[in-house]
Order: C-alpha cells, then structure tokens, then sequence
C-alpha cells in the first residue's frame, strides 16, 4: 500500500515537472532572444544561437545620448517620486494604524478603491490640466503625478506594515514624554525596515517600468526617461539594430530585477504584497 | 476634557495625513473631476480659444461611433482572453502544479514568470514583437514542426496582444493562488483524499471552494490592469493594424491626440474610468469584511 502511495506521488510529480518545464520553455523564449540577440554580431528577431560572441551591441548603445542620459532621466524622475511616495505613505500610515478614529474607515476605503482605478484612464484630462497649470514639460510635475498615482497602494501596503509593529513598545516612549513624530522615527520605523524597503523597491520598480506616464506629460527628448527613449530603436532611426535594441533593453531591465530579487529574499521568497492583495 | 481640546487633538494626530492627501486631491482627485469636467465639452487641442459646454454629445458620438464600437469588443476580448481565461487559470494552474512539482523546478519556474513580469512595460512589448513578427521566433518555431506559419501581428493582432499580456501578467495570479494554495490546511485535503476523493472531484468540491475569494479578488484586479493597458499594445502594434487591435486606451489616445479632440478623448476616458469604477466597487464589496 505504501508502495503504491508513493509510486503515484512520484508519477504525479512528475507530471506537474513536466508540465511546469513546459510552460517555462515558452515563456523563456522571449527572454532567450533578449539575452542571445544581446551578444549576436547579426542579431535579428528569431532566437538562436549567436553567431560568434560580442560586446560591440553594448558597446555602440553605452554613450550619454543613447544610454546614460536616459537612465539618468528614469533614475531622477523615479527616484524623486518614489521619496516623495514613501514619506507621504509613511506619515499617512501612522495616524491610520495608530489612532482610532471615525474617519479611518471611509479614508482606507477610498484608498482602496483608489488603488484599483485605471489610472490610464486620466491621462488625457492629466495632460489637458498640466497645460492648463503649466506643469506639461516638466520633471517635477511628473514627479508629482507619478507619486500620487503611487500613493493609494503604498500607503495602503505601509498600513498593513505599520499594524505588525506592537503599540505597546510606542506607549512606553510616549510616557516617557517622546513626540508622535520622535516614536514615529525612533521605534515604529527601524522596527519595519522591512516593509518600508519593500514599499519603496516597489514604488520604484513600478514607476521605472511605466511608459504611459512620461510619454504623455515630457515632450522635450533631452528629459526623457529610458522607457520611453528606448522607442526611438524603432520609429525614428529607420534601420532597427536589434543586438543593439536587445542590449539596451539588457541594461534598462537589470536594475529592476535585481530590485525585485533583493525584496524577494529579504522576505525570505514569499511575496507581502499577495497579503496585500487579500485585504 | 472638552471638545474643543478634543477636536484639537485629534487635528494634530490627522496632521501627518496632510501631504499623502493634498497630492491626492490635486493630483488624481483633480484630474478625475477634471476628466468629468471636459468630457462634456467640445475642448481640442489646437485653434480654439474657449470650450464650450455641449451636454452629452461626447457619449451620443461614441455610441454612434463604429470606431468606439470596436474598440469596446476589442476591449472585451483582450480582456477576456488575458486576464479571464489566459492570467487567471494558467496562474492558478501554475500554482496548482507548483505544489506538486520538485523544487529546482518550481524554483526555474517561478522565477522566468516573475522576470516576464517584473520587466519593463516597453521591453516585454518589445520581446513579444520579436517573438509574433513574421521573421520572429514563433514563425521560425512552427517551420520547425512543419506547420503553416503567418503573420500573427497582421493577421490576429488582438490575439497576438493577448497572449504578450498573458505572457506579462500570469505571475501576479500565479504568487496570489500560491499564497491562497498554501494557506489550506493539509489536512482537509488529505481527509478528503482517505474518504475517497481525488483528482478532478477533490479540487472542484474541496479546493476551490476554500480559494474562491482569492479567485474572485484576483479576477477583479486582473481585469482592472487589463482595462489600463497601454504600453505594451502600443509598442507591439500601435492598436493597428486598421485599428484592429485598438482597444479603450488606445482609441482615447488617438482621439485626443492624432485627432486633436480631447473632450471627446475624455469621455472615452470617463467611460473607462466608470467601468473600472464599478469593477473596483465589486473587488471593495469582496473585501468588505477585512477592512
């Protein structure tokens, strides 16, 4: 009986290997063909292997114009927002995970409902306003918009956070006579590194990957981040260099990944925001 | 104490709200009453000095507009197809598998989905181009088997956008049914597995019954990311060709911007926003009770 037991349990794992190595084959390809075409002297748009070995698509794309001064752009624009993301979904957090009050229900739930809004949506009436104010062209009023199209789920995930961190240890200090805002900085946050870092990796990875954003409130080239400049590969150059595309795409995409596997492991693989995502 | 030091108190313990919620107000709440402003107006993008007011006839166009029309079925078969059938079982399939599976091959697997995922928007668009394009690895594949192959971007474009929004969008449903998956005790199924039931009958009778509130929150979200794509179908196709993989987004797009008018642009966006609106209603009803 226990032979059989195990027999079917071996027979059905590896099943589900198989099947598991199936699915990751075809959703490897498009992956292969970035890496591959990355080195191909004659890159072109099949994956296969290189023909011989070179850094020459890296070499021709890593100049200030094609490459740094986007990356550049992409790191302040995400970079700002994302400081001005984490301080706001901070202070917010504190007063909802601390304080009882009336408001605290409709204020979450409205974050909540925020959260999920297609914020495609108002890109045209984003854009009809900056206009109007006279933020379109600008750094810092993408800025603002990237941090508060953020905001709603950072603010939501550093609530969550912020409720793991007892009170009792707080209530000490406040005897003690520390401010809000000294037991704030003093003991809630060191004791919620974690879930500060992975709001903040998150922010980040979001707004650098976005397209949308950008290319709808930058016009002037020289401002433009990575996710938008890496269109010029295919409309404005006529002849596309793919090995060249693929290394671009190499270098833009890497920072994010290991973003992404730094808060990976730091929560020791599971993943906080499928928590999040129950409620 | 009294009320008024009460109310002050409680002034001061808000004051840390303030900025997360002036950035909201100017910067999303804004927008959305401004969306629900110009929608009703004629306001376009050039040689205009002053809006004026033109009621419904934004709306009253649209549905008379077989451009709209088609961008709203393309819309409903991208979502269909993505996120319902595409995202959501094959992440649940994959987290199903997961648990079965050995583990450097749940490790591999795991990790190509979330790297698809964790991509920029523009460079998937950009590797699932090169994979459907005529001389691109799809194509190349199906020489190899001897099967026909064609011009997927030109001849099923919608469906090509798709699959690259499957492609981007599974390891979100596949981390959440893990995390749902996981937290079943073992011992309910194994109970279920000595009275007899198996296979198919123990996971339609035992399993997804127990995840079916993660199945209803990760439907909602899958199909509000999906309403919001941009991105990806504007480096693969640019909604073309013809217009046949235009969905919502894209048509306001061109509406504000190619043809200059941003009122009617904008009420293609507020109809969007009310859709996404209701679905997130239903995702805020789902959670009602852990709030």
């Amino acid at each position: 009986m226990a032979g059989t037991v195990s027999s079917r349990r071996r027979g059905r794992r590896l099943a589900a290997d198989t099947g598991l190595l199936a699915v990751a084959a075809a959703f490897a390809l498009p992956l292969a063909w970035v890496l591959l075409s990355s080195v191909d002297p004659h890159a072109d748009l099949r994956v296969k292997a290189p023909d011989g070995l070179t850094l020459g698509n890296f070499d021709a794309i890593l100049t200030p114009e094609i490459t740094f001064t986007p990356l550049l752009n992409s790191l302040i624009l995400c970079g700002g927002a994302t400081l001005l993301t984490v301080v706001c979904a901070v202070l917010a957090a504190y007063p909802l995970s601390r304080f009882r009050s009336r408001l605290n229900r409709p204020f979450l739930l409205t974050i909540l409902f925020a959260t999920s809004l297609p914020i495609t949506a108002i890109m045209v009436p984003v854009y009809a306003l900056f206009v109007r104010v006279d933020l379109i062209d600008t750094v810092h009023g993408t800025i603002l918009f990237f941090a508060a199209s953020q905001l709603p789920f950072a603010i939501w995930l550093m609530k969550n956070f912020m409720d793991g961190v007892p009170k009792e240890l707080e209530e000490a200090a406040w005897t003690d006579g520390a401010s809000t805002l000294q037991s704030l900085a003093r003991i809630v946050l060191p004791l919620m590194g974690p879930g500060v870092s992975v709001v903040t990796v998150f922010s980040f990875v979001m707004m650098w990957g976005n397209f949308f954003v950008p290319f709808m409130l930058l016009l002037t080239p020289d401002q433009m981040p990575a996710s938008v400049s890496i269109n010029e590969f295919f409309g404005n150059r006529g002849m596309v260099a793919y090995g060249q595309l693929a290394a671009f795409s190499v270098v833009y995409s890497t920072p994010v990944i290991l973003l992404y596997l730094l808060i990976s492991r730091r929560l020791g693989g599971g993943f906080a925001l499928g928590g999040a995502v129950k409620g | 104490m009294n009320g008024g030091a009460r109310r002050l108190r409680s002034l001061g313990r808000a004051l840390p709200l303030s900025p997360a919620v002036v950035l909201l107000l100017l910067f999303l709440a804004g927008p959305i009453g401004y969306c629900a402003f110009i929608a009703f107006t004629d306001l376009q993008l050039t040689g205009q000095a002053h809006a004026s007011f033109v009621g419904l006839a934004n709306f009253r166009r649209a549905f008379g507009d077989e451009e709209f029309l088609n961008a709203v079925w393309l819309t409903l078969v991208f979502t269909v197809v993505s996120s319902l059938l595409g995202q959501n079982t094959l992440g649940l399939a994959l987290a199903a598998l997961m648990r079965r599976a050995s583990k450097p091959v749940r490790t591999l697997t795991g990790g190509v989905v979330i790297t698809a995922w964790v991509l920029p928007e523009v460079v998937a668009g950009f590797l699932l181009y090169a994979f459907f394009r005529r001389e691109g690895t799809l194509n190349a594949l199906l020489d190899q088997l001897h099967l026909p192959s064609q011009n997927w971007l030109f001849t099923l474009p919608i469906l090509a956008v798709s699959f690259a929004n499957v492609w981007r969008g599974t390891a979100f449903s596949m981390l959440v049914y893990s995390a749902a998956l996981n937290e079943i005790p073992g011992e309910i199924e194994e109970a279920a597995e000595v009275d007899g039931a198996r296979g198919r009958r123990l996971w339609w009778h035992i399993t997804l019954p127990m995840i079916r509130r993660s199945i209803g929150t990760n439907l909602m979200l899958n199909t509000l990311q999906t309403l919001s794509v941009f991105g990806l179908i504007w480096v693969m196709t640019r909604g073309g060709p013809g217009g046949r993989s235009q969905t919502l987004p894209l048509f306001m797009y061109e509406q504000a911007f190619q043809n200059s008018m941003i009122g009617y642009g904008t009420a293609v966006a507020l109809l969007l926003l009310v859709v996404g609106s209701l679905f997130s209603l239903v995702y805020l009803r789902l959670l009602r009770t852990e709030v």
